[in-house]
């Protein structure tokens, strides 16, 4: 019997080096893939106990973990909750957003850069510890912002977005109505899944970065791009004579479109100053008309439209200028109308490419990643995007901008002894959506540092005060005000 | 090749084992220090500090290992010095990874957290069972006397769960019976009645069934009129699959009396006849048992279906895969998110703190009992003896296949414990016996032969052709 049971004994090995070899498999050479399904909990129950790094804006933590004495070992706890949701999103145990996810490697310690830190815990027997976060926000421009939008009335809904034109930073970013991060981040899980499913269904939308998801027809503020586009044409000048008049007559149409309140704009023949400061309609769907669908939409592009460029932050809209609009379609974009349809963040860098020469900057929130032990491991650096318009339209552009602002719509954002930039910009809105009104400006405007753009929704306000930027206009004087005075 | 094979002829017999017992004391105290080591080092790993009650538990184990040992001193002086050792590294550790698990289950409130300290009671009602064994049965082919015997009782047993009163179901299979309050698998016994009742039929009619009928291929196919005890079997198999809905234990046995009927004949054409059967019953199982087809689709599929019905076995791969190479260390990992990580589950629990490496170590434990299992088979002198020892190791070959080959994924998921880890009284109690009929006749193997002295050396030559005393030293 022994030779049977020979073969017994060697099939008895097969086995076992089949147990042998599928253990390996699924132990080491699958373990990565299984890590990262999204639905292992033990991954997130892991990263979810670990001292998560903090989010700094200047010296303040905007979010950091606390020790507790529960299951978990810390409380990810956010100070100004509200004022930086859109920016550093939430942490929960079922899933991340804002800075808390774009920058989940460096805040868990996971990230590469963090290796010898990773090592030296290891070697001590210390738990692992992430890496802190500095944003670019300035503290008192984000103040400003957010009390701005606060004290809109009623079921405003609304957002500001300030950059710095020479570099892109984000000095602030703020939107409502939002929400309380620190809710999300309790450990009470029952109680984090049931306010997320009312937090999604809520019609306000809270859990949206007004900043960078909103797209709305950008109005009156787009009337910016159709100039820059005009001049850059090299067919016309801040003093170039261009159509004025009460009604447009749509190419193809039957269709005629008047200004805003009705008006002339001062005459059948104005300048092209003059259109901007009164914001005349009949220009400039004059000129986009004349201008054609693909000079528009080139200019519209070498702006940031029809991309994204915030890499820091999930969740950014595309900014749109379709390719394929008709005569009628694209003489109504002059005015940011028909298909255009922009965020606040793409706003602002209009403003802001306008404010740096001409050159557009890629936007970023994050300013360096730091190791535990508060070395640089990382630093953003400026990065220009295209150039947009030449330096010397760039200045007629700002020029014409500082007399809508002194003698023109956008005055509400004057500010003594500065030098201000700025556009008004109103919507048409449709029955189901509140009236809602842009606002962009930049400052000081021999000097720009900062760029903002406001949006805001509101009901409670006739389209009157919306369009004559009484309520954005305020709101991005305050944030011009806040970083130039600090 | 064994070293008595080595020898040719007349020093076949003059070849004689050494007792190895101070082999087995080294590597007993070593399996202690794992076992006292693992339980330390699960106080130190979750709580933080080492357990109170290390002494009394170590002291515990100490006395019932010590207790087997000297009983096979005394009792089994030439039995296989490894196979102890192994099942009390085995035993020990698993009961510290049950200690492990406790601590959490304590924490979370679950209904049932003294796993460790009632599979103790368990290990020392093996350990006395093993004594027991050892002690009164001295000499293994008594048991041959019992082949319809331990049959039946094999079959009674087996039938014990469907029973009105007593016969429980837990967990969708039909495998329990509830005597006085207590539960108990009586399948797990059944296993050792009958691989005996087995050896004692086969070593009678082996030479029926090695008859060969048919060539096929080169495989001299059994004849026909032999097929009635494998058909039985697989009879039996198949009513334990759909009846008990427990495809671990219809495989364990099939293949277990499949391996015992091919060593026993050496015929491969009863392989293939099996073969043929199994895949004929797999197929039926497959396309009729509606519960068979599921767990095919979820092993084939398991992220699909998580976490609906896949959710035990996913989250079994994702703590094994979290565990990686060195696992996270005791008290680090998650094991209680796997449903009866306490039981079927224990290797994921280990896989996910302490490593592949562990789970290595574990499957060549097994891999050694097998191992010794097969040399004490090689090395029997009887062939009930090679039979059972055969038996014996297949089960713990097929079962651990079966629920580590279930548990990583390599084949469909079937509940079976695994053997002197999982938490279960009948299966430790009936391994420890299975262990100590290994030893039994492993001892009966190693022993040095009767010498076959002639009574008179002077009337030698003239007395020896007609009477010969045998004389047992």
């Amino acid at each position: 019997m022994n030779k049977p049971i020979r073969v017994v004994a060697v099939f008895s090995l097969i086995l076992f080096l089949a147990l042998l070899v599928n253990s390996t498999y699924l132990m080491y050479v699958r373990a990565d893939s299984l890590s990262a399904d999204p639905r292992n909990r033990r991954v997130i129950n892991a990263t979810f106990s670990r001292e998560r790094g903090a989010i700094l804006v200047g010296k303040d933590a905007v979010a950091r973990s606390m020790p507790s004495d529960d299951q978990y070992k810390f409380q990810r706890t956010y100070p100004q909750p509200l004022k930086y949701a859109p920016l550093t999103g939430y942490f929960s145990w079922y899933s991340q957003t804002g800075v808390e996810r774009s920058q989940n490697p460096v805040l868990a310690g996971d990230d590469s850069r963090l290796f010898v830190t990773r090592l030296v815990d290891l070697l001590s027997n210390s738990d692992p510890k992430g890496g802190n976060v500095q944003l670019t926000v300035d503290a008192a421009a984000q103040d400003a912002a957010w009390a701005g939008l606060e004290a809109l009335p009623g079921d405003a809904a609304g957002a500001v977005v300030a950059l710095q034109p020479t570099t892109g930073r984000v000095l602030a970013m703020a939107s409502t109505p939002t929400y309380d991060p620190n809710a999300f981040a309790s450990h009470d899980l029952g109680a984090v899944a049931e306010l997320g499913t009312r937090l999604n269904d809520d019609p306000r939308n809270p859990l949206i970065n007004r900043g960078i998801a909103t797209t709305l027809p950008p109005g009156s503020t787009f009337k910016l791009v159709t100039a820059a586009a005009a001049i850059e044409s090299g067919d016309y000048d801040a003093d170039s004579m261009v159509s004025g008049g009460s009604v447009f007559q749509l190419p193809q149409s039957e269709d005629r479109i008047g200004n805003y309140d009705g008006g002339n704009c001062g005459g059948r023949r104005i300048t092209l100053t003059q259109a901007l400061q009164v914001s005349c309609n009949v220009t400039f769907l004059t000129l986009a008309n004349e201008l054609g669908n693909e000079a528009m939409a080139d200019q519209a592009e070498a702006f940031g439209f029809n991309s994204t460029s915030l890499e820091d932050l999930g969740g950014q809209a595309d900014s749109l200028y379709p390719r394929d609009m008709d005569p009628p379609q694209t003489a109504m974009s002059g005015i940011g109308q028909s298909s255009v349809t922009a965020t606040p963040l793409q706003m602002a860098m209009v403003a802001a490419a306008i404010a740096n020469d001409g050159e557009v900057m890629r936007p970023y929130v994050v300013d360096e990643v730091r190791a535990p032990n508060l070395s640089v491991l990382g630093r953003t650096d400026p990065q220009s995007i295209s150039r947009a318009i030449s330096s010397t339209t760039a200045e007629e552009l700002t020029a014409m901008l500082v007399a809508t602002v002194d003698d023109g719509t956008a005055a509400p954002a004057q500010i003594p002894g500065v030098q201000v930039a700025g556009k008004t910009g109103t919507a048409q809105s449709t029955d189901d959506r509140p009236p809602y009104a842009w606002f962009v400006s930049f400052a000081p405007a021999d000097d720009p540092q900062v760029a903002v753009a406001v949006l805001v929704e509101s009901s409670d306000t006739s389209p009157d005060e919306i369009g004559g930027g009484f309520l954005g206009g305020p709101i991005a004087k305050a944030v011009m005000e806040a970083v130039i005075r600090p | 090749m064994t070293p008595s094979e080595t020898h040719i002829g007349g020093s076949l017999m003059g070849f004689v084992h050494r007792r190895r017992r101070g082999a087995e004391l080294f590597l007993l105290v070593l399996a202690l220090a794992v076992g006292i080591g693992a339980y330390a080092a699960v106080g130190l790993g979750v709580e933080g500090v080492v357990p109170t009650d290390l002494v009394g538990y170590g002291g515990w184990l100490t006395a019932l290992i010590v207790a087997a040992h000297v009983t096979v001193r005394v009792v089994a002086p030439y039995a296989d010095p490894v196979l102890l050792p192994l099942v009390a590294a085995l035993n020990g550790f698993g009961l510290a990874v049950l200690r492990r698990l406790d601590i959490t289950y304590e924490a979370l409130d679950f209904d049932q957290h003294t796993f460790a300290r009632q599979q103790l009671t368990w290990m020392t009602l093996g350990v006395m069972l093993f004594i027991g064994t050892l002690v009164l049965l001295r000499d293994h082919r008594v048991l041959q006397r019992f082949t319809y015997t331990a049959g039946l009782v094999g079959i009674v047993l087996l039938i014990l769960p469907f029973l009105p009163l007593i016969g429980r179901e837990i967990n969708g299979a039909r495998i329990w019976i509830n005597v006085a309050g207590f539960s108990f698998q009586p399948g797990e016994v059944a296993k050792v009645m009958l691989v005996i009742a087995f050896s004692g039929y086969l070593v009678l009619h082996r030479d029926a069934l090695a008859l060969a009928g048919r060539r096929v291929v080169f495989v001299d196919l059994p004849r026909g009129r032999d097929l009635g005890p494998i058909l039985a079997m697989f009879g039996v198999s198949m009513m334990i699959l759909v009846l008990q809905n427990d495809l671990g234990s219809s495989l364990l046995f099939f293949g277990l009396f499949l391996a015992m009927l091919y060593v026993a004949t050496e015929r491969p054409g009863w392989l293939v006849v099996g073969a043929g059967l199994f895949a004929a019953g797999a197929l039926a199982a497959y396309t009729f048992v509606g519960n068979v087809q599921n767990r095919f689709d979820i092993w084939l599929h398991p992220m699909d279906y998580y976490p609906g019905v896949s959710f035990q076995p996913v989250e079994a791969m994702f703590g094994m895969g979290w565990g990686g190479l060195i696992g996270r260390g005791l008290g680090d990992g998650f094991p209680e998110r796997v449903p009866f990580a306490y039981s079927d589950f224990i290797l994921s629990t280990i896989g996910e703190e302490l490593g592949l490496t562990a789970v290595m170590a574990i499957v060549l434990c097994y891999g050694l009992i097998v191992e010794r299992a097969l040399r004490i088979a090689l090395i029997s002198r009887d062939g009930f003896g090679k039979l059972m020892a055969v038996g014996l190791g297949a089960i713990v070959a097929l079962q651990v296949f079966v629920v580590i080959g279930g548990v990583t994924g390599l084949i469909p998921l079937t509940g079976l414990t695994t053997p002197f880890l999982s938490y279960g009284g009948s299966s430790l109690v009936a391994n420890w016996v299975i262990i100590a009929l290994l030893l039994r006749i492993s001892d009966q193997a190693r022993r040095p032969a009767p010498r076959l002295d002639p009574v008179d050396e002077t009337d030698a030559e003239s007395d020896s052709e007609t009477t010969q005393v045998v004389k047992l030293r």
